[in-house]
């Protein structure tokens, strides 16, 4: 099944961004596709290269990073969102990159379920 | 960095936009209302749903002066403008359907004349089947 994923929450203080990364890994090794992870509202901070936490925690930024390079996933974070909230290319971690929201609508339209993770 | 491209080309889904939260306190309301806004350019089928304390970001009065937040409830006047445009046009396939659900809007002490655009009030059970029926849904 060809799978589209929506963020909804930052790194950290919600569970969001990991159950997703969860759940696009287990799918990924089910054998479905899993082409696009769309990162909106505060969902949009899981991009921010500057984030540094500590050693013996899991780094949210960096695995979907690794995740996009290995499985090639596209990791979209929202333009209008992520100007907001100080999220551009000068801070934007590698392999993700920044589009507007009509790439959201496409991920609906494109993948047979779309799945939300949020709060 | 992927940049993938979905094959879209007559596709026609339903796209359901679940508004949960209260209109100021958190952002929620103000970036569901921009990606409705951008769905309306890929005419697809639309439910625009107001539940829980989202019923109150239709509602009609809001003074935001005090919050020193912009004002947003003028634009959900686009979104019922986009639905009556798309109601006339015969040779538009895009059913837009806005809708609130009862019991959240009668726990609030609300009717439908105090919203601010022409809703459809449904039970919990109706909407129910309208989240069944819809081929995706988002929400904030």
């Amino acid at each position: 099944m060809k799978f589209g994923i929506l963020i909804n929450e930052g790194p950290f203080t919600h569970q969001a961004s990991d159950s997703a990364y969860q759940f696009v890994v287990a799918a990924l090794a089910k054998g479905h596709e899993v082409p696009r992870v769309f990162f909106y509202y505060d969902g949009v901070y899981n991009a921010n290269k500057l984030s540094a936490p500590q050693a013996d925690d899991r780094n949210v930024v960096k695995r979907w990073s690794d995740l996009a390079a290995e499985k090639g996933v596209d990791l979209v974070v929202c333009i209008a969102a992520g100007l907001r909230r100080g999220i551009v290319e000068d801070n934007l971690m590698e392999g993700f990159r920044i589009s507007g929201l009509g790439q959201l609508t496409e991920a609906a339209m494109g993948s047979e379920r779309l799945v939300m993770f949020g709060d | 960095m992927t940049e993938v491209v979905f094959e879209i080309e007559g596709v026609k889904k339903v796209i359901t936009f679940l508004n949960r939260k209260a209109p100021y306190g958190t952002i929620y309301a103000l970036e569901v209302l921009e990606s409705v806004l951008i769905t309306a350019a890929f005419e697809q089928h639309a439910n625009i749903v107001f539940v829980d304390d989202g019923v109150y970001q239709i509602k009609k009065g809001q003074d935001t002066a005090a919050l020193e937040m912009k004002n947003f409830l003028p634009t959900y006047g686009i979104i019922e403008m986009e639905k009556e445009d798309a109601d006339e046009d015969e040779d538009m396939d895009m059913n837009w359907r806005i809708i609130v659900e009862k019991e959240s809007m009668e726990a609030r002490g609300l009717t439908a004349d105090d919203f601010k655009i022409d809703v459809e009030v449904l039970s919990s059970a109706e909407l129910a089947e309208v989240l069944e029926t819809s081929d995706a849904v988002i929400g904030g």
